[in-house]
């Protein structure tokens, strides 16, 4: 019997049909796009286009690094990165852990859908509720502090502080979101691995700590593992809508993907931009492939793919 | 009672007395947490409907001290652009939800057939995009100069469409329906289309509407295309009319404190606190309903597809 990819078309052609709208969409949309990344090695101009447009070189990369901004960019990315995985997955354990051991169902349920809640909102709303707070006028921390007869603050000429605020909204944010995931691992635990521990004596915290924490174990490394990959890519969405286009601002909060978008806007000097997307994909997907990698050498089962 | 049971009982006493510690500590956690959650929402809403005045000289409360209806009476005075921004958010979350479930579910229903030998293939080739792609810069150059997407309402909907995230937790929902159903479907001389469509989708009921209602949240919430791609103000969805309007707002503000008027005859805050009710009105009323098909397509997506 053949098997070559002709029997297979004729065998199937049903199939591959109706695979064909979304791959040729992914095909335009997805891959097609990734050829606009030799701009990086350009001298764009609008008029030649992606393709007509002059070889430069490395130019574009020197430029960007030269001037300090590839580095402060990255680095900002990278912490960032670092500090709202550790917070908002910290968060997001202890709340289902919590959660998981409320006993009143009514208090569980309500509480589950509050916490839930921000997820639902776009950023746009959180980046009002941010401003509704911290800014100088009529800021709620400022009426606060006027009220005590305290010096109003202008937290927006203070960037030493945004780390912080930007990893609490974050948090704050997806904390329902990453607790259902938690949730779910814990409530797959078998019931009667916590009724043998009641009846050996443990308390609370060795039922946590030897049942309930290694029962999530591999969800927390999967978890990591999605944003480790993702190290090099700020949450636009997040960052712009929370801090604008503040200039005093951008030493502390420009992560690649604000520092692009607003090159993107104003036009300036476009490829050295693209130079910037063109190592933050490349990078991106060679950390992937790296730790996926090494997991699958270590604990093939917590591979991503 | 034998020294052993009587450490054991003891020991079980202290536990529970533990145990108390521990619960009330978790309700009061949790608690305040969902405080945390909601407390925004309140405001948002309590500053709505309270007059400028109170705003800008007592700050926000959890209540409104005098009941306004102000700023929804400027919002509703010129409901043309209001209407017509609902209208575009909805015609782009209704298209873009129709057209993407259906291509979502046909796709993740050949992906699952274990009988379709390319299914790893295509899923990798799909897949491959949230690993690497063509970044800000090239993505927006390719879709503005070469596929003309620029002020077009279908850069709104099409990118949206191909989350491939959504469609592993499709193929895990199509996963569920036993493959004997499709067998004898066949053996009755059923084409794959007609399997699809008669068999299939009605058996996928639930996972249906989880993705639809994922799309339909990501669409509705969506700014970050229609700030890249449209320029006509009547085509601008609900969620980047606001954005448009606080940024107006603050531009205005810092004009008018650097030659002096005073800021009082600008929009005011509780005009953007009434818009943002408005542009989020729609998913906190359905919110109750639909909690629960997130919650199951985030349980199923964290179960690796």
């Amino acid at each position: 019997m053949k098997q070559g990819i002709l029997y297979e078309l004729k065998k199937n052609k049903a199939l591959f049909a109706m695979l064909i709208p979304f791959t040729l969409m992914i095909i335009v949309f997805n891959y097609l796009p990734m050829s606009g990344l030799i701009i990086a090695f350009k001298n764009y101009r609008f008029d030649l286009g992606v393709f007509g447009s002059h070889w430069h070189g490395l130019e574009n990369f020197r430029y960007l690094f030269s001037s300090g901004t590839g580095w402060n960019i990255t680095k900002n990315t990278v912490l960032y990165n670092l500090l709202n995985l550790v917070t908002s997955q910290g968060l997001a354990i202890v709340a289902a852990i919590l959660i998981s051991e409320l006993t009143n169902r009514v208090f569980k349920r309500l509480t589950q859908s509050v916490i839930f809640l921000p997820y639902f909102i776009s950023w746009v709303i959180v980046g009002t509720f941010v401003f509704n707070i911290f800014n100088y006028e009529t800021g709620l921390m400022n009426n606060l502090l006027a009220k005590l007869g305290m010096e109003k603050v202008n937290i927006y000429a203070m960037p030493g502080i945004w780390p912080v605020i930007i990893c609490v909204f974050n948090a704050w944010k997806w904390v329902g979101y990453n607790s259902i995931i938690y949730i779910a691992s814990i409530s797959g635990v078998d019931a009667e691995c916590y009724e043998a521990a009641d009846i050996d004596g443990a308390n609370i915290f060795q039922r946590i700590w030897h049942i309930t924490l290694p029962a999530i174990r591999p969800t927390v490394i999967t978890m990591i593992l999605l944003q480790v990959g993702r190290i090099l890519r700020g949450d636009f969405e997040m960052f712009y809508q929370i801090v604008g286009n503040n200039g005093q601002l951008y030493d502390a909060t420009d992560v690649i993907d604000t520092y692009v978008f607003r090159s993107l806007l104003t036009n300036a000097n476009l490829g050295m931009t693209a130079a910037a997307t063109f190592y933050q994909s490349v990078l991106c997907f060679a950390i992937i492939m790296l730790v996926n990698f090494i997991v699958k050498k270590i604990e093939p089962e917590y591979a991503l793919f | 009672m034998q020294p052993a049971a009587r450490a054991r009982a003891g020991n079980r006493i202290r536990n529970s007395a533990s145990r108390k510690v521990f619960n009330g500590l978790s309700y009061v956690i949790i608690g305040l947490l969902s405080l945390l959650c909601l407390i925004p929402f309140v405001t948002l809403i309590s500053g709505s409907f309270t007059s400028e005045q109170v705003i800008r000289f007592e700050g926000y409360s959890l209540f409104p001290k005098e009941f306004t209806l102000e700023a929804y009476e400027i919002v509703f005075k010129n409901p043309q652009k209001i209407l017509n921004a609902y209208g575009i958010s909805i015609f782009v979350a209704v298209t873009g939800t129709f057209i993407g479930l259906f291509l979502n579910a046909m796709t993740a229903y050949v992906l699952s057939r274990q009988d379709f030998k390319y299914r790893n293939f295509f899923s990798f080739f799909y897949y491959f995009t949230t690993l690497f792609n063509g970044g800000m810069v090239s993505t927006y150059i390719f879709y503005i100069r070469y596929l003309n997407l620029k002020d077009s309402l279908l850069a709104l909907i099409l990118p949206g469409m191909l989350n491939v995230f959504y469609l592993l937790i499709m193929r895990s929902f199509v996963k569920t329906i036993p493959p004997a159903l499709i067998e004898s479907a066949k053996i009755d001389g059923a084409g794959e289309l007609r399997i699809f469509f008669k068999i299939i989708l009605p058996l996928l009921k639930s996972g249906l509407a989880t993705i639809g209602l994922f799309l339909a949240l990501h669409y509705w919430n969506d700014w970050y295309n229609a700030m890249l791609y449209i320029d006509s103000e009547n085509k601008y969805p609900l969620q980047y009319m606001l954005y448009a309007m606080i940024q107006q707002q603050k531009a205005l503000a810092s004009i008018a404190s650097q030659v002096g008027i005073r800021v009082e005859n600008l929009p005011t805050n509780a005009l953007k606190l009434a818009m943002a009710v408005v542009t989020t009105g729609p998913i906190i009323l359905v919110y109750p309903f639909v909690q629960k098909y997130f919650v199951k397509g985030i349980t199923i997506g964290s179960v690796k597809g």
